[in-house]
């Protein structure tokens, strides 16, 4: 089990770094140079060989890449010119806000989906699940910001039980100790990792209750309950942690958005703010760390995993 | 373990399609476009070898048509078609130039006289609105997906033929890749490179193609070990010849499976940057875009920005979904799981 964990770690790491080596590259893909981007579109030649040279952008790459990852440990991320601060600065008071959505949303999420597959394999093939089944395929059919924007409409327009949008001074930890004023963010996020979790809950337990184990369990007179709870769903729950690990790209991904519609003031919130003012060091910078806490995030699944499941050997390319 | 796939997850939808065998009717008759959107695969086996697919044809037809949502999904689908292409044919509308007494849209609320739903807080009618949008919106998902699902494929079938330290390297820029929040990568993306329709098609296709590249190594690697291929080998096939002739046409049903539910992610995608803002440059305008002044819209009691424009994204996505998901009882694939 250390062996897997020193080799799943490494992987992050290289992971980690083949993203910085993207978003590398990525930066010194702009037409024109960062210079034109910073100088503007009418920046003389002579002006644009100076900031290049100050920059240190006239070095061969390998060098510039270089003193890129070498100033990463000390979060040298470049520095935003629009707002003028260094990039790793504005993001140190986004970062923990887009954390505490996702993370509360994705627990959220998991607390409803279980119970839900759990719902549709005892009573499959019923009304129950068919209407559940209905759910999720529009859930998940539903754009974030048009299930957001509803959720506005019906909860803040016309019942007014619920502000517009959270406070954007509100403390990383207002999502807890004020959860009103979060409610419609969190539940826009995790309403499509509701439907994707609830239906994987679902076919992994079907899955489950095939297996020879449950034959035996109820060969030896578990009762229904103790063979579904005791039995299956413990198994089922397994790959649900994976999928967790898998699906948190997706889910930061949705964080964009609800972020957007509800004027959340975190990560996805930030690199919209910094795409519309072509402010690409922060657009890049913003990738890079929301990227490397997905990573670490799916490496803390996989850990969980390992300690869930005792039979997981780490073997082959994957 | 099943690939988290595109935008949100697609597979969840069709893990347990296995189970139910389908019934086939004798009696049924298929409509052609059924058959079509069955056989005619972007990617599908070269036509020279249709005349072995003929009976195969007709029996995926079958168990396609055994899906009533799917077939309502096709023909939802269609419809929507018509309606963004042909609709404006029949329905003029300025789309380019705003009409500024109609920014104010209680100036002109749904059955107005020349304005059957309205008009748009930016000046545009409506219904004339949907269709112009709806064409960037389809034309992107539909292109974008075959963009991708052509790179995923090639590039799969690569990493999983040759194997070893190729496939290795190959299969870890995957990951890497994978491993960044997409909307992210796409918003730098957008941002480097001024955004236009043809670029929305290659980024989105840019970072779709990840998943079926898993998808078809995965493929691969067990195709590869079949008789027919190592005796390909044995008369001395060359690898390239293999991988076009003897892998890709017999991975063909999960390529197809992918493709489907591929055209409802990439949607969902260009829906999303259009709402952010990031979408096809002004004047021109997709779904997602349409939406971006919904709150404001809504807040004013504009329903008819909100809720036409909204629909018509879930219905084309579910029905996508619905397609997706007869297609791979029909064609019998199951997911990848490992």
């Amino acid at each position: 089990m250390t062996g897997y964990l020193v080799r799943r770690i490494l992987q992050a790491f290289v992971v980690i770094l083949g993203v910085v080596l993207i978003v590398f590259l990525l930066s010194r893909l702009i037409p024109g140079g960062e210079a034109r981007a910073v100088l503007g579109e009418r920046a003389s030649p002579t002006a644009i060989a100076r900031f290049n040279r100050v920059q240190g952008f006239d070095s061969p790459i390998w060098v510039q890449f270089w003193h890129y990852v070498i100033g990463l440990p000390q979060l040298k991320l470049g520095y935003s010119y629009k707002f003028t601060q260094p990039v790793w600065v504005i993001i140190s008071t986004r970062l923990p806000k887009t954390l505490a959505l996702v993370g509360t949303s994705t627990v959220l999420a998991l607390a409803i989906a279980v119970p839900l597959g759990v719902i549709q394999v005892i009573r499959r093939h019923k009304p129950v699940d068919y209407a559940l089944t209905g759910l999720s395929f529009i859930l998940f059919a539903m754009p974030a910001f048009f299930f957001g924007t509803l959720l506005i409409i019906i909860f803040a327009f016309d019942l007014k039980v619920l502000p517009v949008s959270p406070p954007s001074g509100a403390s990383p930890f207002a999502i807890w100790t004020d959860p009103k004023a979060f409610i419609m963010p969190v539940v826009t996020l995790a309403a499509i990792s509701i439907a994707v979790f609830s239906r994987y809950m679902r076919s992994s337990l079907l899955d489950a209750m095939a297996e020879d184990y449950i034959r035996t369990a109820r060969a030896k007179g578990a009762s229904s309950g103790r063979v579904l709870f005791g039995h299956a769903l413990r198994n089922a729950l397994i790959p649900i942690v994976t999928l967790l690990g898998l699906s948190l790209p997706l889910i930061v991904s949705g964080a964009v958005i609800t972020e957007d519609v509800f004027n959340y003031p975190g990560m996805g919130l930030l690199v919209v703010v910094a795409a519309e003012n072509t402010d690409i060091p922060l657009v890049l910078g913003t990738t890079l760390v929301i990227t490397v806490a997905t990573v670490v995030g799916s490496l803390l699944a996989d850990i969980v995993y390992v300690a869930v499941d005792p039979r997981i050997r780490y073997g082959g390319s994957f | 373990m099943t690939e988290a796939q595109g935008f949100h997850g697609t597979p969840a939808f069709g893990v347990d399609a296995s189970g139910s065998p389908v019934a086939v009717g004798p009696d049924l008759i298929v409509p052609a476009e059924v058959i079509e959107a069955a056989e005619g695969t972007p990617d599908g086996p070269a036509g020279g070898e249709s005349q072995s697919t003929g009976g195969l044809g007709v029996q995926i037809a079958r168990a396609f048509w055994e899906h009533k949502l799917a077939v309502v999904s096709l023909v939802v689908i269609i419809l929507m078609i018509l309606f963004c292409w042909v609709g404006p044919l029949f329905y003029h509308t300025e789309q380019v130039n705003q009409n500024l007494v109609l920014v104010n849209p209680t100036n002109a609320p749904p059955g107005h006289t020349g304005f059957p739903l309205g008009t748009t807080g930016t000046g545009f009618d409506e219904l004339g609105r949907m269709m112009y949008g709806g064409k960037v919106s389809l034309t992107v998902g539909l292109l974008s997906a075959l963009v991708a699902t052509v790179i995923g494929v090639v590039y799969g079938a690569v990493a999983g033929f040759f194997g070893r330290w190729l496939d290795a390297l190959m299969m870890r820029f995957v990951d890497i890749v994978l491993s960044i929040p997409i909307l992210f990568l796409l918003i730098a993306l957008v941002t480097i490179f001024r955004s236009s329709e043809a670029l929305l098609i290659l980024v989105i296709a840019g970072v779709s193609w990840l998943v079926p590249a898993r998808l078809v190594r995965g493929e691969t690697l067990s195709l590869r070990t079949r008789e027919y291929v190592q005796a390909v080998r044995g008369m001395g096939g060359r690898g390239g010849r293999i991988i076009g002739r003897h892998i890709i046409p017999n991975a063909v049903g999960t390529i197809v499976v992918f493709a489907t539910f591929q055209v409802a992610t990439s949607i969902l995608i260009l829906a999303a940057l259009g709402f952010l803002g990031f979408g096809v440059p002004a004047p021109a305008t997709d779904w997602g875009n349409m939406l971006s002044n919904a709150v404001s819209a809504a807040g004013n009691g504009w329903w008819w920005e909100f809720y036409p424009v909204g629909i018509c994204i879930v219905l084309v996505v579910i029905a996508f979904n619905f397609i997706g998901d007869a297609l791979r009882d029909a064609l019998e694939v199951r997911t990848q799981r490992r």
